[in-house]
């Protein structure tokens, strides 16, 4: 319905995904999607954490092949065997996570596989050459023989960029590619962006953030829970609507916040520091409590400090300052085992990398953190070990055929619901949760949401980090907004309001102008 | 649906048998180099054989139990070997000349006494190895090739590079006895059997039945998180090595009372051959995974094919050649075993959902 208001546009279509559907094992991440690429447009795709944005432009990029669905390349039904394929056929993305060799040079990096040759070797000074008037044209001043290891973040971003750049793609895609830039970085970008657009390049752009799709984007898309739920010219549309598609009409399977009262203080961070190696700080002095039974959101933007936030607090980080009192007592432990024993546990955002130990079994992953507790003097009580796993498995519904079979058949819910009982057998004062959603199907965070409510209610303190502003909205008992390494703001539940959320989420941002223009038109 | 875990055992689903034949395959290779060897070589299932061939078994064994708990926690220790000649030649220079301490006087120890320095001694070098690891982020790969070099040279420096002979030893130093670890038999077994035997199972008890040995393969399997559940990853790791060089004192020990000589190049690719008896018996090189049985299996399978190879006659080249061979066989079922031990395990979570 929308579509044909402005199909017959002035801009044409040059791939088209019809239908496309990506399962993969246990959970469903895109859904019978369509999606258009218009050619010299910023064609915005937008949806919360898990909302499927990155799958279908792995799929775009050849990265996944769809389950289900086809794609059309001007007019052509094409089937991407591989990135390179989709490369072959003027695809090109730059990545979320970097795909750079850290160890070779720059010019080596934007030559990559497709290395300018001479007479049988590599033709190094040309590379340079070419990578040096690449590095101009986006005005970048990156040595193109520096290493990219040695490069700063935001730069390493650019020559991501520069990476498709150079080989003259006809559609990019950009996974949030502002996420770690400085906002000279972000000017960069949008010059670049805007000049490739002249050049009748179709950009397909991912961000979180809002204002700056609203600035420099064309045509935007909606996806929620692996559907499109909207696709609009951006000029008709206001974050009011974005945000609407985005979340939905339909309430998502929060449960309900149960008023049960609150408890003492039962964890204060204060002044909370973590120095940045290329200088200032990831954590800044952040000072933050949080009682029994309350359940504290964190919210903020990639790179706003909040995983660091919770590693400090955890212990991980030796470099980190600060004081921690917890039931008002100071934490002297100042390494993870002993902050374990005060009662802190940590459900960490990566749980494949942070999280389990893939190749041992559900049960060993399960008394990990807490076999000091079912041991006697030094020999394991396998019956107890046995009855704290069943109790898990049976409190946490964690379907697994045999507790002894490798945690790494587990679904992603699955697994982050063993992370979660590991951390239970701690038996903790304070949760800190890391995105305890992310990546799990909606059946598993319905589950997790209803946990935490639970646990909460049994008078734990729980700090979690989301971005899902929604998440944050309907489970938190207070909201705390950090940005750039600082708690920028703190509201009580009753008066948090989405547009003083996002406002205070982007403080000390580039955008100062932007973000009042959004919160005129929330 | 909620899940009864634990109460059932899991169905058995097709693909079990050959998954448990691949499971016990080191046990039937080790059976089936026996039963060749008891037809090719004359005289191979003699008692007097069985013995000795344990007898060479073992030092491996030791070494390969260490060993094993370094790969489990995603390590290695390449300097075992050269650890086996300096323990035998410190072991026999304190029997010989003891300690000078240069006012006429010397010091000499009893051979209990001379037994735990040496133990000492590699439980030290375990631990400047764990160190140079831990605290100087030296990969493990090279911290080790270092001390392997440092040991050897330190080997060859107490001697000149002669060899101590005749460790007999003085009575009236309260030095004589050293045989009894390499000659002595305690109820018809070698005495370095025994030693095996209890070595080898307190090495399992710990891996199985202790948080220690849990950790070892948390640690191996992914350290980051072992940090975060407060796991001491660098504790766990010093231990290792630590143990490794214990094992590697221990046969240093055996090897110079068995002689009752030390020779500054013993253990010479001792350290290869530990490492080929740990791999053959299921530990990954990657880490995390690995059990001491398995790796006591892996042992005798080299040492029964080295033994048996040499009693037919076969030439020592053609040994090497072999013993590769079966070293790469080895991995490469282990490959095999792990998709399809995948696979069963995903059907069963299917039959589950």
């Amino acid at each position: 319905m929308i579509e044909e208001r402005f199909r017959p546009g002035d801009s044409e279509i040059v791939l088209r995904l019809e239908g496309v559907s990506k399962v993969y094992s246990g959970t469903i991440a895109v859904k019978q999607a369509d999606f258009e690429v218009r050619r010299g447009a910023v064609n915005v795709l937008v949806g919360e954490n898990g909302a499927g944005k990155s799958t279908l432009m792995k799929i775009v990029a050849g990265v996944e092949r769809p389950t289900a669905g086809r794609i059309v390349l001007d007019g052509k039904p094409v089937v991407f065997l591989d990135t390179a394929d989709a490369m072959g056929h003027g695809v090109g993305m730059v990545f979320q996570e970097l795909n750079l060799f850290g160890n070779l040079s720059v010019a080596e990096n934007v030559f990559a596989n497709r290395e300018i040759m001479r007479n049988g070797h590599i033709d190094h000074a040309a590379q340079e050459r070419e990578t040096a008037a690449i590095m101009d044209r986006l005005g970048a001043p990156i040595d193109p023989r520096a290493r990219v290891e040695d490069l700063m973040i935001g730069q390493q971003q650019l020559v991501e960029i520069a990476k498709a750049v150079a080989q003259n793609v006809r559609i990019l895609i950009m996974d949030e590619p502002t996420s770690a830039l400085s906002a000279p970085e972000v000017e960069i970008l949008f010059r670049v962006i805007a000049d490739l657009k002249s050049k009748g390049v179709a950009i397909v752009y991912i961000s979180h953030r809002l204002e700056e799709l609203i600035r420099i984007g064309d045509f935007i898309t909606v996806l929620r829970d692996g559907r499109v739920t909207g696709r609009e010219a951006l000029k008709n549309v206001d974050v009011h609507w974005i945000v609407r598609q985005m979340i939905g009409s339909d309430a998502k399977d929060f449960s309900a916040p149960s008023d049960h009262n609150f408890g003492d203080e039962i964890l204060r961070a204060e002044e909370i520091c973590l120095p940045r190696a290329v200088g200032g700080y990831a954590v800044d002095h952040v000072s933050l409590s949080v009682r029994g039974g309350e359940i504290l959101g964190v919210y903020g933007l990639m790179g706003a400090g909040r995983t660091e936030f919770l590693e400090c607090v955890m212990g991980r980080h030796p470099l980190a300052s600060g004081r921690l009192y917890i039931e008002r007592e100071l934490v002297r432990e100042r390494d993870v085992g002993g902050r374990i024993a005060r009662g802190l546990a940590l459900i960490p955002e990566d749980r494949q990398r942070d999280g389990l130990v893939a190749i041992l079994s559900v049960a060993e992953n399960l008394t990990m953190a807490s076999l000091g507790k079912l041991t006697w003097f030094f020999h394991i009580r396998s019956r107890a070990e046995a009855e704290a796993v069943r109790g898990e498995v049976k409190s946490l519904t964690i379907k697994v055929a045999d507790p002894a079979l490798p945690v790494s058949s587990l679904s992603g819910g699955n697994q982050q619901k063993v992370v979660i009982g590991k951390a239970l057998l701690t038996e903790p004062k304070v949760l800190l949760m890391d995105e305890p959603s992310r990546g799990i199907d909606i059946g598993a965070k319905a589950d997790v949401f209803r946990l935490m409510r639970k646990l909460a209610a049994e008078g734990l303190g729980i700090i979690f980090v989301t971005s899902d502003l929604d998440e944050a909205l309907a489970l938190s008992d207070r909201i705390a907004v950090m940005s750039q390494g600082k708690l920028t703001a703190l509201f009580d539940r009753a008066d948090a309001a989405e547009a003083k959320i996002i406002a205070a989420s982007s403080v000390g941002h580039y955008h100062g102008a932007a973000t009042e223009r959004q919160g005129a038109l929330l | 649906m909620t899940a009864a875990a634990g109460q059932t055992p899991a169905q058995p689903v097709g693909g079990s048998l050959t998954l448990n034949l691949m499971r016990l395959r080191t046990f039937i290779a080790m059976f089936a180099v026996l039963i060749f060897f008891s037809f090719a070589a004359p005289n191979f299932l003699s008692a007097e054989n069985l013995v000795l061939m344990s007898k060479h078994v073992a030092l491996n064994a030791f070494l390969a139990i260490g060993m094993t708990f370094v790969i489990i926690a995603g390590g290695i220790d390449l300097s075992v070997g050269s650890l086996v000649g300096l323990c035998g030649m410190v072991a026999g220079g304190l029997i010989l000349h003891g300690i000078d301490l240069r006012f006429g006087y010397t010091v000499f120890f009893n051979v209990p006494e001379i037994i735990l320095i040496t133990l000492a001694l590699g439980v030290l070098i375990g631990a400047i190895n764990g160190f140079l690891i831990t605290r100087l982020n030296v990969a493990p790969f090279i911290a080790t090739l270092g001390t392997l070099y440092v040991a050897r040279g330190a080997a060859l420096l107490i001697s000149d590079g002669a060899t101590f002979p005749n460790l007999e030893g003085n009575p009236a130093f309260g030095t004589t006895g050293f045989a009894f670890l390499g000659a002595g038999k305690i109820l018809y077994l070698p005495v370095a059997i025994w030693i095996l035997i209890v070595l080898a199972l307190i090495a399992a008890y710990v891996a199985q039945w202790t948080p220690l040995g849990r950790h070892i393969f948390m640690v191996g399997g992914n350290e980051r998180a072992a940090a975060l559940s407060g796991i001491r990853v660098n504790r766990v790791k010093l231990f290792v090595y630590m143990f490794s060089g214990f094992c590697a004192a221990i046969v240093g020990l055996i090897i110079s009372s068995e002689l009752m000589a030390a020779h500054p190049a013993t253990g010479e690719t001792f350290e290869l051959n530990a490492i080929a008896a740990a791999v053959l018996g299921g530990t990954s090189m990657s880490g995390g995974r690995g059990t001491v049985g398995g790796t006591i299996i892996g042992a005798f399978v080299i040492g029964i094919l080295s033994d048996g190879l040499v009693m037919m006659g076969v030439s020592s080249f053609w040994q090497m050649v072999i013993k590769g061979v079966v070293i790469i066989a080895a991995v490469v079922v282990d490959q095999a075993q792990r998709k399809l031990q995948q696979r069963v395990a995903l059907q069963q979570m299917a039959q589950l959902a």
